[in-house]
């Protein structure tokens, strides 16, 4: 069976983003780029089913500019088979993302799509959804258990009350949570080895979907800052505040 | 602007998040309708009829809606939605789930996590773990929406008298079957409507010392309890327990964060409580910067003595 992971290349998740001046956007240049950390979950766990010998092929496809291919790479470094970029320079949204998704999953056929549950910079949380629904499929979101099946999938996935376990048909998506998995580091050899395995790129056009923008961002500002209170020397003292000042107890 | 608005329930009772929902929905528009799906479900859409200002409330009742499924609720609901120009859910877990794949049905554009509503077509939303706010506009018709519910005060629950319309299923699709679930049981307040939150980090240093340290604090101040990532990643508490970017947004009166770093993916999901207290022994930590009252001290210390004076 053939997996594919959707990997995104997002701003790292230890910069401190910072909002422009002219409240265009978040600044971007000379900020270090990474997999988004779902999206790494997501490889990890591809590999893994892989390695146990259930899965024969991990493909991975990420939609974006030029240097979508840095990411990509890691992903092969990681030990995925191929690669497949979308190039677009234009801004992607959620459901066009999907829509390209759905496309690539027509020509690949995979036996199960694995993605982040969301991506840690627009934060939609809903490209896999999405994607489990143009193609008709079930969807399991925030796994972090998945066991591999004959023709369907056991997912524990987590809610709000605690966890959920799930049987899904395959073809299925699958989105991961943070506790699936600990994705492990590529090394220097296998990132030597990746530059050496396939990338094929497509394009929007060329799978025929429109990628038009939807809705627009009118601006990005900084959210109020909170400031820093008082230190209090001792517990009584913050009893004291808590009941006298703060009132909230 | 006709505005539906999905309920969260248990097939029992309403989750109160609905109510945030229901007054983000009537600050789009007056004609708001709530849609209850599930299976003998019918006390939930009673509890809504009490809900002043609502148009209506539909009532779907059907074996294949107990547990929730994403697959069968969202082709009920795209079905349902003809005639809406907004849909809106609380963005829960379940709000998460479900919306994405309602809005992929019916090609509509989704906007997550909506925080204010600006006008029937531009809405607020945190980014990058709320290290920003995007106003984002949409003209495409109809929008889906998904309400963090601590943005908005919940809608009065008396004095309504909303007539129930009953409508039938979709059917099964068959994608999905649900095995069980494994929910925390506790008798403490919900995180989600707590007035009081004690959270513990990887200061904790195991799951024992949640019960040694944090509970008793707690018991005293009928507070419900948290954790950081690593607290959870660690297995000291449920994955329930996580608070921040991917685990719950909570906002308080009083929020006690005690041998947390304050990582800006914790502080995601915290920031707008009203009071913050830090109890850290490193006088250095992130989180000092948003509490209102910081405690440099060690906690193994700090807590029985907070528990003692707490009388
Ligand atoms: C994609 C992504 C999503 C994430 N989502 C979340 C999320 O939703 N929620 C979340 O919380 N984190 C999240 N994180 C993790 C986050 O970055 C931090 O790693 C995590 O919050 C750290 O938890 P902590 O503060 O408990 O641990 P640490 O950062 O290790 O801090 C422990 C603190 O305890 C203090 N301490 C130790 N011993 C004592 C003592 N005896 N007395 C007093 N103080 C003591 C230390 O001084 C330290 O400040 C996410 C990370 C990523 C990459
Ligand atoms: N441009 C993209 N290219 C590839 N995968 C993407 C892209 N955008 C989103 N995804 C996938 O969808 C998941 C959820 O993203 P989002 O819905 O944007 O929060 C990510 O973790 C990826 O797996």
């Amino acid at each position: 069976m053939k997996v594919l992971v959707a990997v995104k290349r997002v701003i790292d998740a230890y910069v401190t983003v910072r909002v422009k001046a002219d409240q265009t956007g978040i600044e971007t240049g000379n900020v270090k780029m990474s997999m988004n950390p779902f999206c790494e979950i997501a490889v990890e766990e591809a590999l893994r089913m892989k390695e146990s010998g259930k899965v024969t092929e991990v493909v991975v496809v990420s939609a974006g500019p030029a240097p979508c291919q840095e990411t990509l790479r890691t992903a092969l470094a990681m030990g995925a088979d191929r690669a497949i970029l979308i190039q677009s320079d234009a801004e992607l949204q959620p459901l066009a993302v999907a829509k390209l998704l759905a496309a690539v999953i027509d020509k690949e056929q995979p036996g199960l799509v694995l993605m982040g549950k969301q991506g840690i910079d627009g934060e939609h949380n809903q490209t896999g959804q999405m994607v489990a629904a143009l193609k008709g499929w079930a969807q399991a979101t925030f796994a972090s258990k998945i066991d591999l099946g004959d023709g369907e999938a056991t997912v524990i996935r987590e809610i709000d009350g605690g966890l959920e376990t799930l049987i899904v048909k395959l073809p299925a998506v699958v989105t991961t949570d943070l506790r699936l998995n600990e994705p492990r580091y590529a090394s220097l050899p296998n990132i030597m080895q990746a530059k050496r395995k396939p990338l094929e790129t497509l394009t929007p056009e060329g799978l025929g979907i429109d990628i038009t923008p939807r809705f627009k961002t009118l601006k990005v500002t900084e959210p109020p800052k909170r400031q820093a209170g008082k230190k209090v020397a001792s517990v009584d003292e913050l009893i004291d505040k808590l009941k006298n000042e703060a009132k909230v107890i | 602007m006709s505005v539906l608005v999905i309920a969260e329930h248990n097939n029992t009772t309403l989750n109160p998040s609905t109510l945030n929902t229901i007054t983000a929905a009537l600050k789009i528009g007056p004609a708001v309708n709530v849609v209850v799906v599930g299976h003998n479900c019918r006390a939930v859409a009673e509890q809504l009829t009490h809900v002043p200002g609502l148009a209506g409330i539909i009532h779907v009742d059907d074996q294949a809606y107990a547990h929730q499924l994403a697959e069968n609720i969202a082709a009920l609901l795209s079905g349902l939605t003809a005639g809406y120009s907004h849909i809106l859910a609380p963005a829960s877990f379940f709000g998460k789930n479900v919306m994405p794949r309602v809005a992929a049905l019916i090609d509509a554009v989704q906007i997550s996590d909506v925080t204010d509503i600006v006008s029937a077509d531009t809405f607020v939303r945190p980014i990058y773990a709320g290290n920003a706010l995007a106003t984002i506009q949409t003209t495409s018709h109809p929008v889906v929406l998904t309400v963090r519910p601590t943005a908005f005060d919940p809608v009065a629950t008396a004095g309504g008298s909303a007539v129930i319309e009953n409508k039938s299923g979709a059917g099964e699709t068959g994608l999905t079957r649900f095995v069980g679930q494994e929910l925390t049981k506790s008798e403490r307040p919900d995180l989600q409507t707590a007035r009081i939150i004690i959270s513990g980090g990887r200061g904790l240093a195991n799951g024992e010392n949640f019960h040694k340290y944090i509970e008793p604090v707690a018991d005293k101040l009928g507070a419900a309890i948290g954790a950081s990532r690593a607290a959870v990643d660690a297995g000291f508490v449920p994955n329930d327990y996580q608070v921040g970017q991917t685990g719950k947004i909570v906002a308080p009166q009083l929020y006690i964060a005690v041998g947390i770093s304050g990582a800006i993916q914790h502080l995601a999901g915290m920031k707008d409580s009203k009071v913050i207290v830090a109890i850290n022994k490193d006088a250095e930590a992130p989180i000092f910067q948003v509490a209102d009252y910081g405690l440099v001290a060690d906690l193994f210390e700090a807590l029985p003595a907070l528990e003692k004076a707490l009388g």
